[in-house]
This record gives structure tokens, sequence and C-alpha cells, in this order.
């Protein structure tokens, strides 16, 4: 059997690293965390990794906006490598302050010029909000993260700026035909709804997207603090079932290098 | 020169931040405002192209999709757009802003590197019929801090650089004490804002003439900071003449009191000689075993008067200080929780009324969140637990309590510095942040403080300080380091002192890295500048320290050695500025002797008649702020990061009730958990402080209990807020919550590990002076070997039964219930030791043996506050007979039984089927079967003749609950 090996990017600011560490480990996976000084003075080599993964955290402060110290290091010196990465059929996710990195970097949706087409802003409701939401995936199997995951799952958002939006109609357009859309909020039925259902004001009540290619996933919420039951916001009234909603993202992840 | 970058959203774009402040100017009153705009405007200096400055907005500080820029140099003025008036808000030269070093970072990666240095700015728009003057009363209202910030005029161009600072040219100072007179000693201590006695400065003054020498300033400055009340405890650690008249069955009796600590808080946990407390009242936290291979340390600190002037830095800077204390505890701690208390005037406090210096209670309120918010999220590490009071008395003087638990390896846990050690400071740059801050807390607040003080005021840098931690664990697992502590107050001078206290410390001041230049020696040895801390070092592994901290982006410097000269030596460029004995300098101190006297407080109980319906009452309860829901407060912290929080603070069907305690599982691998606490109600404390010290000890033990842990393995922290100790009154009520402290300990057999005292919060305008009422917290932190046995507070399933733990009295003074009706006087709760101590221990062993559905404890609006809330918090209602429940007075009215506060009860939903095992549990104990969870959605509460005396949905009474603080 093979265990795919996890880089988890450290840098200033990052703070979900560990308990995204344990996701991949819990599903099967080898993980290491690597230092974004030590991919540029090139200690460590992206290609050494099968899945990089940019965790939740407030990287460089989040100062001028969330994620875009990050983003504009990535593109200015590891740009190539990442490239590289992603045409050798690896796989990627950027969870939460991850998933603005990767959105500011161009990474996500990932066109052929990775420019930034979306952007993840300002919640509406004006603050940091730390609540449950439910998410529903439409019912395609392009995103490799994401393939049969139950209709409608619940994850924690943690985040201040997590506001979806297109740079255009055109974008959002071409995100609906390409099956890129890969999370939206909703209620617990499944249907779209206003705050604080959809949480922070998203166009299309868009929580999560992948690349053309369906192995770059970005989203808001934070499936790796919903691995078992126990962090269930319920459990005392629901139960305790196997594993947590979020479990099947990092297993599919693990999955797709073992066929 | 310099180029301004103005960044704007486009047209169309939902900004909600200024949609915000577009309605809070219009509650103002300042008349009709169509439009309000908010612009980041960032200023960069150095030689650099125009071309260069488009590439750094566009690549760098606009974010594309939303957000357009204009750009101009410095000889240009900014286009202001037609309709609009325009003010801009900066910080202050000095003032730690974040985003300049993450911008500089930015620029750089981008391959520019002329630029040198970095400001931001404000620019705020506002379109409306806004009378002129109205624009700089909205700044001082809404938009900044003058203490800060700033109001920087249109036509500056000449933007304040540090480059231009006239360097520092070494100068030794020397204060002439030597022939000093009382009077001229006094003088000196209070325009040097040195905050010590007459006598303390008499000793200073006897120890320098045997030397034949005047102290230089930065020798007075070191022993000042040493002494103060801050760092040195002197009331508690003092003797004290104790007199008390009207004590009731609680006597301590009239005596003098040497060591208030060592009589009290510290002598209960000798006492209980309990085998789980590792290190108590020694290191930065208290440490308590966790399992076999782990400990866990907890500290609890107030930041509240840096608050009260400015809330925002002082609650940001207040919890990223108090998380140094795990970190610098043993050999380092990682943070796991953060938990936060606030005590804030009245949201609806009059503006009118307001105290000259004083910033109106809901602006306090907003800023302590967000800055403590900012920070915690920033670090990373969850903030699970905390409590919001409300009271007139905290007008001029807020509380701000944050706590952290940290874990770290069970042979991690102590440390010991030798001679030959080297010095290293690592983390933040020093700058003139925060002068003075160990010395300004141990005064008493004034008007005036607004300005005297400004230099204890700062922001801090949590990114610094996250990437610091993220060295030091790596440092601490491969051993680089023998001892390490954070620099609080104090700065180096009481990181270094302490360490060296032992054997004797030498620090080459120029070695210290700055923030800029131009610092004195002094300045560099006191500044509190954040995010840094001190370690000792092995000679042999100082390099492949260094080398860690390097590779991360964090500065790490020798500046020194530990020495075996007994003595703190200081140099500056070879200059010797400071040499002091370490004796004199942490035993040097006078022994004072405070008067404390306590009286029973004349407070008349005022008879009246209860209302035959009690359903109003009851909302109005809920309605009370320190009762209402927190959740508005709640939401923005990230109380899961981590991924360990397994009962969080919002509990129940729709995640929305007030959990009794949090569960934390800090161990990815590992079912055992640690559940934290609190208890503090300052109102107890008017009627009998000795009654609330014990109460806030049974509040915070049977929260534990409510959520499954044991007294087993638990510990607790005390934390006293109170006015000037100076004041026999004042004095006197402390010295009673501290044997009230002493005797729950022993009689929960739950020992103090560690703890923290703020006095002299008081606000003095003119000759007037309001103290804060004597406010005790106590923090509890208990261990659960299994956290998938916990219980959360909300109702489960229609037909399960409820019990009512405990008996109720008739003790309503200082009751939320007495609150509202504006009644003072009555009895403060009490508490039965033996029997509480019984009763909790039942009910855990009840929860162990699963028994139990939901449990809540009665606290805050008694009986009826509780039950409402297990109701709507589980959507389902409830029907009670209060005829069932023990009650000690023949009275039996309904109102008492429902409102009172008595301590040590719980509600308790049981099913049927478990009915005999769980009386059978509290055989002995005093319960009743008080009446069962229905599936309607009703309460209704019948009182002790039957009759219903409240009846209401639950969704009225969540609204009432939820109302008051839905947004502040």
């Amino acid at each position: 059997m093979i265990r795919p090996k996890v880089l988890i990017l450290k840098a200033a600011g990052i703070n979900c690293d560990s308990e995204t560490a344990f996701a991949f480990e819990s599903a099967g996976a080898d993980t290491e965390f690597v230092h974004i000084n030590q991919l540029v003075s090139g200690a460590r080599r992206l290609s050494s990794y099968q899945i990089m993964a940019i965790s939740g955290g407030f990287t460089y402060g989040d100062d001028i906006s969330a994620g875009k110290v990050l983003a504009n290091e990535l593109k200015t010196k590891l740009f190539g490598e990442i490239k590289d990465f992603v045409r050798d059929g690896k796989l990627m996710i950027g969870i939460c302050n991850g998933f603005q990195v990767l959105v500011k970097a161009g990474l996500l949706p990932g066109s052929d010029t990775f420019m930034q087409e979306v952007t993840l802003s300002g919640n509406d409701c004006g603050s940091f909000q730390d609540r449950w939401v439910y998410l529903k995936s439409p019912a395609t199997n392009k995103c490799v993260w994401t393939k049969g995951v139950p209709n409608v799952i619940y994850l924690p958002i943690a985040h201040g700026e997590g506001k979806f939006i297109p740079k255009s109609e055109a974008v959002l357009d071409s995100l609906r035909q390409n099956d890129q859309i890969v999370l939206q909020y909703c209620d617990e039925r499944g249907d779209i709804g206003d705050y604080p259902v959809n949480p922070n004001g998203s166009v299309d009540s868009i929580a999560g997207i992948c690349d053309p290619s369906g192995r770059i996933f970005g989203l808001m919420p934070h499936p790796e603090r919903h691995l078992d039951s126990l962090q269930h916001p319920r459990w005392t009234r629901e139960g305790l079932k196997r594993h947590g909603d979020g479990f099947p993202i990092f297993l599919n992840a693990v999955n797709y290098f073992k066929k | 020169m310099y180029w301004r970058i103005e960044v704007k959203d486009k047209e169309g774009v939902f900004d909600p931040v200024s949609e915000g402040l577009k309605n809070e100017v219009i509650e103002l009153g300042f008349g009709e405002l169509e439009d309000a705009r908010i612009r980041h405007v960032y200023f960069l200096q150095g030689s650099f192209s125009e071309h260069q400055a488009h590439t750094i907005a566009k690549g760098l500080l606009i974010d594309s999709v939303v957000q357009e820029y204009e750009l101009y140099s410095d000889a240009q003025a900014p286009v202001i757009p037609e309709g609009f008036a325009s003010l801009q808000i900066i910080y202050k030269p000095g003032v730690m802003d974040p985003v300049e070093e993450s911008a500089l970072k930015g620029i750089r990666d981008l391959g520019i590197t002329s630029v040198v240095s970095v400001r931001t700015a404000k620019r705020y728009l506002f379109k409306g019929s806004l009378p002129g003057e109205a624009l700089l009363k909205i700044a001082d209202k809404l938009l900044y801090n003058k203490l800060i910030q700033s109001v920087l005029s249109e036509d500056e161009h000449s933007l304040y650089d540090f480059s231009s600072l006239p360097g520092y040219k070494f100068r030794l100072n020397k204060v002439n004490i030597l022939s000093a007179t009382d009077k001229e000693l006094f003088t000196l201590s209070r325009q040097g804002q040195l905050f010590l006695n007459l006598d303390e400065m008499r000793q200073i003054q006897a120890y320098f003439k045997k030397l034949k020498r005047d102290p230089t300033d930065c020798e007075l400055e070191t022993i000042a900071q040493t002494w103060s009340e801050h760092c040195g405890h002197k009331t508690f650690r003092g003797t004290i003449d104790y007199k008390e008249k009207g004590a009731g069955i609680k006597k301590i009796g009239n005596k003098a009191i040497r060591n208030l600590l060592k009589a009290t808080i510290m002598r209960a946990t000798k006492e209980l000689k309990k085998n789980y407390c590792v290190s108590v009242f020694k290191d930065n936290a208290g440490i308590i075993k966790f399992d076999d291979k782990y400990n866990i340390c907890f500290k609890v600190e107030t930041h509240n008067h840096p608050s009260a002037l400015e809330p925002y830095g002082g609650a940001n800077t207040g919890i990223g200080g108090v998380i140094r204390d795990p970190m610098g505890t043993g050999l380092g701690a990682k943070p796991i929780f953060n938990t936060d208390v606030f005590c804030f005037g009245p949201l609806n406090y009059s503006a009118a009324k307001l105290p000259k210096g004083t910033l109106h209670p809901r602006r306090v309120m907003k800023g302590v969140v967000s800055g403590v918010r900012d920070y915690g999220n920033r670090m990373g590490i969850p903030t699970v637990n905390g409590a919001v009071l409300f009271d007139e008395r905290f007008v001029g003087n807020p509380i701000v309590y944050c706590g952290t638990a940290g874990i770290l390896p069970k042979e991690r846990s102590f440390k010991k510095c030798l001679t030959g050690d080297v010095i290293v400071v690592v983390g933040g740059r020093t700058g003139r942040d925060g002068i003075h801050g160990a010395t300004f807390s141990s005064g008493e607040l004034t008007h005036e403080s607004e300005t005297v003080s400004s230099g204890a005021v700062q922001i801090g840098n949590a990114i610094t300080e996250k990437k610091m931690l993220d060295c030091l664990l790596q440092a601490r697992d491969r051993g680089l380091y023998r001892a390490i502590t954070d620099c609080g107050a104090g700065g180096l001078s009481s990181a270094v002192g302490e360490m060296g206290q032992a054997m004797g410390a030498r620090v080459d001041l120029e070695s210290v890295p700055l923030k800029y230049h131009g610092l004195t020696y002094t300045e560099i040895w006191i500044s509190e500048s954040q995010e840094r801390m001190v370690l000792a070092v092995e000679p042999q592994k100082l390099k492949e320290l260094l080398e860690i901290f390097t590779k991360e982006d964090v500065e790490a410097t020798r500046i020194g050695a530990f020495t075996n000269t007994k003595k703190l030596e200081l140099f500056f460029n070879k200059q010797r500025v400071c040499e002091i004995n370490m004796d004199f300098l942490h035993d040097g101190q006078p022994g004072i002797t405070k008067k404390a006297i306590w009286i029973k407080p004349a407070l008349k109980e005022r008879v009246f008649k209860p209302k035959k319906d009690l359903t109003e009452v009851l909302r109005a309860l809920l309605s009370h702020p320190d009762i209402a829901s927190k959740e508005w407060v709640i939401r923005q912290y990230d109380h899961e990061v981590q991924g360990g929080t397994i009962i969080k603070p919002l509990v129940g069907e729709a995640n929305d009730g007030p959990s009794d305690a949090c569960v934390v599982r800090p161990l990815f691998n590992s079912l055992r958990g640690i559940v934290v606490s609190n208890g503090i109600n300052f109102r107890y404390g008017d009627i009998d402080p000795y009654w609330m010290a014990a109460s806030c000890v049974d509040e915070s033990l049977r929260q534990l209990i409510c959520v499954g842990a044991s007294l087993k393995g638990a510990a607790i922290l005390d934390n006293f807020c109170w006015g000037n100790p100076d004041k026999p009154d004042r004095l006197g009520s402390l010295v009673r919550a501290a044997f009230g402290c002493y005797d729950a300990s022993k009689g929960f057999g739950v020992p103090f590990i560690s703890g923290k005292d703020s006095l002299y919060n008081e606000f003095s305008v003119g000759k007037k002076t309001v103290s804060i009422p004597g406010t005790l917290l106590i923090s509890a932190i208990g261990i659960m070997e299994d956290v998938s046995r916990a219980v959360t507070m909300d109702l489960k399933a229609p037909g399960n039964l409820l019990y009512i733990v405990g008996q109720t009295a008739a003790e309503l003074g200082g009751s939320h219930y007495y609150d509202i009706l504006k009644i003072k006087g009555g009895k403060a709760p009490i508490v039965d030791l033996k029997k509480s101590k019984a009763r909790l221990e039942k009910l855990s062993f009840a929860c162990a043996k699963g028994l139990v559905r939901s449990m809540h404890d009665c606290s805050e609006g008694g009986i009826g506050v509780t039950i409402a809330e297990m109701s709507f918090a589980g959507g389902l209602g409830a029907n009670v007979f209060l005829k069932e429940a023990p009650y000690r007075q023949i009275d039996r009215r309904d109102d008492f039984i429902l409102f009172s506060e008595s301590n040590s009860r719980f509600l308790v939903e049981v099913e049927r089927a478990h009915q005999k095992a769980f009386e059978k549990i509290l055989q002995r104990s005093e319960w009743g079967l008080i009446g069962c969870v229905t599936d309607s959605e009703e309460l209704k509460v019948f009182g002790s003749k039957g009759n219903a005396c409240l009846v209401s949905t639950l969704g009225d009474l969540k609204e009432a609950w939820q109302s008051p603080l839905r947004s502040v």
C-alpha cells in the first residue's frame, strides 16, 4: 500500500497545521511540516511530495488582505515548482486561509494565465464568525477531494474574510459550467438561504471550489475540525458516529494515490 | 521622498465596515449621512520609480477583484470625490503598526528592495449634510484614540520619519538622592512615576549612602519596577493590621496578618498536599499533572489600566501577555486554550454623565472584544470560556481578565539557569512602548492618566509571537535552553532580574535589537515592548539555538550572561550603567504595614410582596446584561482551532445555549480532557466578601461538575481586582475575601495553583474617587478521563425527569433578582462546605455512571433562569413544581425559590429508567423531583400552592435572553 507524502506548509501565522497533519495521518498518509523558507532555499523540494496542504491561520497577520502576502510569496518565489507540481497530477488543498492564499495566487479557480479571478472578502456581517454550517456538494465527481461525500455535510467555519466574489458573471458561469463549484452553504435539508445559512454573504453561497482538473481544492470551512463525532457541536444530543463529515475529504486524497 | 497609494473599493462593492460606520454616525445624531467610505492609505518611503509604485499597488496592495487604487507622489494632493468630506487617521510615530512589516516583506518578495519604510493610514470619506466641526467629533467618538493615533491634515507632506530621529549620545545620568530631604524623595518618586512610598525611597537612599554614590537613573528604575505592586505584590506580602465588625458566623478576628498570600491562598495548597500539583506559585503559571506524559499549566492575568485608556491595544497586549506565561512556564508549554472575563460600565450609560478622561463603556467593550479576538485568533488558540458583567463602578476602570492554559511534557516542567549561561532575547524588537507599565498599574487612574501615561499603552503583533512560539517549541524539544521567562511588566529588567536572582547577571544593553535608534540605556532596559522572551542557554548550544530562530525569520540575540557575582550589572558600550546587589534588589524592600478594616455594610433589606405572576420577572432576568446571551462575543472568537474543543461554549439544539464549562481534548490520540470554568460575582462582595469568595469557588467547581468532571485532579486560580489597598476599608474587604478563598479551597479539597492581584483599580476626577467593587475571579480547571462521558446543559428528551439537587434558602443579597428590583442588602448566599463537597462528588459519580442527560448549575437568576436556559437550549418545554424544591425557610415564597442564588445547586435531567439508580446516589443529600421535560413549546412553573406562577413560550424566553447583546 502506498502512503502518500503530504507537505504541510508552515509560514508565519499558519495555525491549523497540527490538526490538518493529524487528519491526513488518520486517513493513511505520511506528513511533514515544511517551512516556506525551506522551500525557497531549496532545502526541501515540492516535487518530493504527493499532496500539498495550506491549512488555516492568519499568514503574515492577514495584513493588507487575507492570505495576500503568502500568495505573493508563492507567486514570486515558487511558482515554477508549483506549476510543475500541478502538472504532474498531484493534489493541493487550501483550507480557510489556505483557500484565500490559493485564490489570491491565481491557483484557484486556475486559468492558464494564473490571474486572480475570484476573491474572498470581508464577511457581510462585518466580523469574524465561528459557527457550524451545512454544505452541499453538487452531484458531480469532478473534485477528487469530495467524491462520494454525503449530499449534505456539516463543518465549522471560523473566518472574517470568507465572502466569495467572482470577478465577473462570466467567471461565475465558467465555474458553473465546468463543475468547479464544489461546496455551497445550505440548510439542513440542502436548501440555499440567507444569513446565517450563508454565513458570509458569498455569491451563489459558494464555500469551496476546485480547479479545472479537480485536483486543487479550496474551501472556507474546516474539514480537519470534524474528523470524529466528538467534535460535532451536538454529539451529546445526537450520539456518536464512526467518523465526522470532514474525514472522507482527507481519505479521498489518500485513496487517490492508492489506485 | 514617498509615494502615497490609496486603496478603495470599486463602485458597487458592499463594504460592511463602512456600512456599520455609517449607521454609527447616524446613531450618534450627527445628521443625515448618505454614504461613508473607508480607504486604506499606504505611504511608501524610499527612492523607487513610479512604475515600481504601480507594481506594488497592483501586485500587492489591492485585491483586484474588488479594489482599485490611486497613486500620488509627495508633491500631489489626493483627489477627494465630489461632495465628500475627508479625514485621515494615522498611528503616531513609534506605535506598533503590524501592517508595516508584512508590507515591507511583500514588497521585497516582488523584487523591489529600495522601499525603506511603509506607514499606513485610513481615510474616511463622508457624504451628507454634516456640520463642519462634526467631522472631528465623529473622529473623536468613533475613529481614533488620541493616545496612539492622530488626525493627519490634508496638507501634511512631511511624514514623521524615524531615520531622521537624532541618534542617541550616551550620557550617564545620576540621580541625586544622597542629600535629598524626605520631601524631595517623595517628589522624585511621584514625578519620576516610580510609585514608591517614602519608606522605600529612604531604604534606597540608605543603600546608596553605604556605597557613597548616587544611583543612576537605570538603577532607580530597576528597583522601582522590582518593588512595584505589580511585580512585588507588596500588599499581599506585607503586614496587614486587620480589624472587623459584624462578621456574623464567619469571624476572622482582629489580628496582624503577615503575608496574606501565605496565610490564606498558599496555605490552603500547602495543607491540602495534593500530589498532582507539580509546581505552584513559583513559575509564570501553576502546573498540575495531566497524564503520565504531560502536565497542564494555567494562568490568568489582568490588563485593566491599559484597557481603560486604549481598549483594543490594552486587551490585545493583555491576552498576548498571558499567552507568554505558559510559554514561559517550565521550559515552555504549548498554549491550548484562552479564557476571558470582562467587567464594563453599563452599555446604556449616559454619554453626558461620562467622567472626563474615560471612554464610553460600549466603545470599551467593542475595543476589548476585538483586541482579544485579533490576538487569540491569530495565535491559533481557542478562546473557550468567559463571562461579561456590568456595573456603574466599572465606567472609569473596566476589568479585563485573560487566561491561557498550556500543555508541556512532564520532563520539561522545571527550569534552572546556571552561571555561565548566555542570556538570549528572542522575538520582537525593543522600542519605547509601554515604558512604565509596571509602575503605572500600581497607581490609581486619574483623568490625567490619559496624557501622562500614554507611554504605557501599546498595540500587539500576534504574528511575531506566533512565529516565536513555533521556534521555541522546536528549541525546547531539542533541549537547547535551560530556562525561559517572558518579558512582561518590567521588560528585560524583571525578566533578567528574576532569572539571575540567585547568581547574578550581566547585560550589554547596546546589543539589544531596537525598533528605531535613539533609545537611552534605561529605556532599553525597562521597555515593555511586546512579544519578547528571555532564554538562558548553555554556551555550546547557542549556535544551534540561534539557527532555529533565524531559519524562520525570528530574531534571537545574545545580550549577556549569567554570572556568579550576585550582582545585576548593566553596561552600555562597555560603560557601567547599573550595579546593584541581587539581595538588595529582591529582598531589600522595607516591609510595609497597612491597616485594614471590614465593617458589615449597613444595608437594609426592603420587605416587599412578590408578584403573583413571575413570568415578566423571569424575562427581565434573562435580559439582565450579566445573564443575557454573550453569543455576539463568543462567535467572534475562534473557539475550535486546534480541533480539541469537545464541549463548546455554545451548546444545544441550535448551538446557542450557554454551556457551563468547556471541555478540551489536548492530544489527538487520547480521550483525556481538560475542563475549564469560572466563578465571579462582585455583587455578593458588596454584602460580604468572605461569602463572595466562597461562592465564586463553589460556582467554578459546580460548573466543572456540570459537564462531567470531578473534583479529583482539579485546581483553581485566584484573581483579585480591588480598589486602593492603602485605604483600610478596601484592604479589609480584600482580607475577608482571601480568607473565604482559604476556607473554600480547604473545604472542597481543591488547591490554588497560581493567581494574580491587580490593586489600585480606582478612578478619580478632581476630588471624587470611584473604586471598582472588590472583584474576585476564580478560574477552575479539572481533568476528565474520558471526554465522551461529557454532559451538556440542554434538555434532551420529553418525558425525562427533572431534579433539583441542593437546598434553596432566602439569601437574595447580591442576587440579580434584587438587582433588577434595586434592593440593596439582604444575606449573601453562604456555602455549607461539607454538604456541598459531598453533593458535587455524588453528581460527578452519577455523570460517570451515565445517569445524567443534562445538568446546569443554578447561579445568576436562580432556578428560574436555569430551567429557562435548559429549555430553550434544548428546544423542549418543562413543567416544574416549586413545592418539591427543598427550601430552608417556612415562608415558601415562590419568587425566592425561583430566583434565590443559593450555592451548590443543580438542575439535573434523568431518564425515567435511571430514576432509582440516580436517587440512590443522592441519598442523604437534599434533592427534589421537581418536574419533567415536555414536548411542548412552553415552560410552566407551578407555585408552592399549586398555582401556575410562570408560563411562557420558549421563543419569548429565548428572545428576552438573546436580544440585549445581539450586537454591541
